[in-house]
């Protein structure tokens, strides 16, 4: 595979409301940032993911490109999945060794509707949408089934939301409390403090291969493996304590052949931790979500393409070596992709 | 660049309303076939791909998760691919992708939309919180555009009537197409309503149910009569910018071009045989035809006029029928790659065109503003 590497990282500074910022307007500034950063102003391919549904209108995509000054016309695509995705389709297409350069954006409004219910309309539309299983209902299907401390759970609430607070681009949210009060249920077993902030936001990452990502940057994040894997959309055909296709996708990609300094990891919830870290297969010393991860901002579609980005800054900073980030999709990780990036 | 081959290809019959099947039975419908023809089954895929138009279609959000299980995803990458109506066309390239890159051997590519569980025209025209709607639909939409090429080339009004008797003709010899319509000629396109002035009824595509999907193959995996990738391109431009030429984009114009360079072709109208390109109002053939460089500009409605892109033309296109005869949104693009390559396969049946060799596949979407074209042939490029 041709070395290919992750050499620039922009994102919004996420918002638990709408600004009134128009997806273009919240794409724009984080495209500028990576444009400047690497100096370039024209890429071999540009790859995006976003959701409709959040803005509820079709297309919304179409009014993205109007942020990327797509003129003359430019090589580009669009994937209907969080911006990680757009990242896999743009690292494939690099491999073909035909261009070097890729940029690779990610957005999302979640604050213009009800995440909760929308999400319902990603499960079968016959059998399952209709009965109303809702994002926190399903999302706490899986904490049973994980049947985690209660005492583990708070302290990764916790830890996230502290870390969040020293992230500049994060939320600042309140400490989980320690009462067994019912009213702090969102659905038991989850308490209002595990689900995640609704939140808009954006993301940007360039990547290039071969001389170019040494040219453009001093530490290039190179993307040593990167695999996904989806499993059964039928949660009675999970097991959900167990993630298969994290532990799959992990495998593929290489992420037990060596330290993992980092791993910042796509979970919302703060089970989907302990399952995600049991998958992966990560050492007790790995440092989990130093950015606050979702738990601390959300950014559906961005949520994803953010954790290689925080992965990468890591290595880009000269503060890690080795680090993993994750990103999932579907009710309870039904789809999970694992990156392994090296300094 | 690894060479990449279609070896399966698999479609729906295309029908207003596929009652008999549920959104993951009519995909996997599509899927089966193209693993027969291919020879295999699911255990030989290593990775999907799924492409369709906007999830408000079916109000599925994101439904490769659905999906997943009845395209035998389970354990494997599985990607979902949405670039408005060029789709179709990206999904194939998406999955080419893959085997270029050297990642996988085997891709399975699969389109669709089950317009009956949904009102496209609706879906088309919600508007985003910012902006205005004019609720009228793609129709409206490309309308305007169409009087502009009129006005400019001086077509005279008759060119869309004939291309939408052509292509129905041609849907008569396809088993799969929705439209088939006996006994149409000029005189009843013209006698159907205006819609959108100057797209008449019978000058639009219908809205379809259907699924289309191909397998994919590296160079050392083929198994039955490969065609072979000779070049792939996708282009963007803006939906607003000013100056933006939407007769005929540039966007379109750099994508044939990029994708004529990668398979040698210098001159398309002698060089390909038989095109499958998205023409979803009729007119849109002799606009295409210019901005595809199979003529110049102002002379697309002369080649249509002289009978060229009939079946038995010199350039025949769209000799499946076209979107004209079958629209499931998602699938329109797909549609068009797969025939492409059943016409270098020599494996279209009644609408084969003679001794095919080099085929373009062609998609547009957005306002005129997204574009995905291949072009397979039949030897190794």
């Amino acid at each position: 595979m041709r070395d290919v590497a992750i050499v620039a990282f922009a994102q919004t500074q996420h918002t638990d409301h709408d600004t009134g910022a128009t997806e273009p307007e919240l794409i724009l500034p984080v495209i500028n940032e990576v444009k400047e950063r690497t100096g370039l102003k024209r890429f071999g391919f540009t790859c995006s993911g976003s959701c409709d549904y959040l803005a509820g209108a079709p297309f919304s995509f179409v009014s993205a490109l109007d942020a990327l000054a797509a003129w003359p016309p430019i090589s580009e695509s669009h994937v209907e999945m969080d911006g990680a995705w757009a990242l896999y389709e743009a690292w494939v297409r690099l491999q073909h060794g035909d261009i070097d350069s890729a940029l690779v954006y990610g957005f999302g409004k979640s604050s213009l509707g009800d995440l909760r219910t929308i999400m319902t309309i990603q499960l079968d539309p016959y059998y399952l949408a209709p009965l109303g299983l809702d994002l926190l209902s399903y999302a706490a299907l899986q904490a049973g089934a994980v049947g985690a401390d209660r005492k583990e759970l708070d302290e990764i609430v916790r830890r996230s939301r502290a870390d969040g607070r020293s992230n500049p681009y994060a939320l600042d949210l309140p400490d989980p409390d320690d009462s067994e009060d019912s009213d702090g249920f969102a659905v038991q077993p989850l308490k209002k403090t595990d689900v995640p902030p609704i939140t808009d936001g954006a993301a940007a990452i360039v990547l290039a291969a071969g001389d170019l990502a040494r040219e453009l940057c001093s530490n290039p994040a190179y993307i040593r493996g990167i695999a996904h894997r989806i499993e059964p959309h039928y949660l009675g055909m999970r097991d959900l304590a167990l993630s298969a296709s994290a532990a799959d996708a992990a495998r593929a990609a290489g992420v037990g052949k060596g330290p993992v300094e980092v791993a910042e990891l796509h979970a919302q919830f703060p089970h989907e931790e302990i399952v995600l870290r049991r998958a992966l297969e990560l050492p007790g010393d790995t440092v989990i979500n130093p950015s606050g991860g979702p738990l601390a901002a959300n950014p559906v579609m961005a949520t994803g393409l953010i954790r290689i980005g925080e992965a990468a800054r890591r290595i880009l900073d000269g503060d890690a070596s080795r680090t993993v980030g994750h990103a999932a999709g579907g009710p309870c990780l039904q789809h999970n992709l694992v990156t392994v990036l090296e300094a | 660049m690894n060479r990449c081959a279609v070896i399966g290809v698999g479609q729906t019959h295309y029908t207003t309303k596929r009652r008999d099947v549920s959104i993951a039975g009519l995909v996997r419908e599509a899927a089966l076939r193209a693993l027969e023809d291919a020879g295999l089954t699911f255990k030989d895929i290593d990775a999907v791909v799924i492409g369709k138009a906007p999830d408000l279609f079916e109000g599925v959000m994101m439904p490769e998760a659905y999906l997943a299980d009845a395209l035998g995803a389970a354990g494997k990458p599985m990607m979902r691919v949405h670039t408005a109506g060029s789709v179709g066309g990206s999904t194939a390239l998406v999955g080419a992708s893959l085997i270029q890159g050297g990642v996988h051997d085997r891709v399975l590519v699969v389109a669709f939309e089950k317009q009956s569980e949904s009102n496209a025209t609706w879906a088309l025209s919600t508007h985003l919180p910012f902006n205005a709607s004019l609720v009228v639909g793609a129709g409206g939409y490309f309308a305007p555009h169409i009087r502009e090429y009129m006005r400019r080339s001086g077509a005279p009004g008759h060119i869309g009537t004939l291309v939408a008797v052509k292509d129905r003709l041609n849907a008569l010899k396809n088993p799969y197409a929705h439209l088939k319509i006996p006994g149409i000629d000029q005189k009843m396109v013209e006698s159907t309503p205006m819609l959108w002035e100057p797209i008449r009824y019978l000058e639009t595509c219908p809205s379809s149910d259907g699924a289309c999907a191909m397998v994919l193959s590296s160079e050392s995996k083929v198994t039955g009569t490969p065609a072979w990738v000779h070049g792939t391109a996708m282009r963007s431009e803006p939906i607003f910018r000013a100056a933006r030429d939407t007769v005929s984009p540039q966007a379109g114009k750099d994508c044939a071009a990029d994708v004529y360079r990668q398979a040698g072709i210098a001159d398309p109208r002698r060089q390909i045989d038989v095109a499958e390109t998205y023409v979803p109002f009729s007119w849109y053939e002799p606009m295409w035809l210019e901005n595809l460089g199979f003529a110049a500009d102002g002379e697309g409605w002369k080649l249509t006029e002289s009978g060229a892109t009939a079946l038995d033309g010199d350039i025949p296109w769209n000799a499946s029928g076209g979107v004209l005869s079958s629209n499931p949104i998602g699938a329109s693009g797909l549609i068009r790659f797969a025939e492409a390559a059943l016409q270098v396969r020599g494996l279209a049946g009644e609408h084969q065109v003679d001794g095919a060799r080099m085929a373009l596949g062609h998609a547009y979407g957005g306002g005129a503003q997204f574009f995905a074209m291949w072009i397979v042939g039949r030897e190794r490029p």
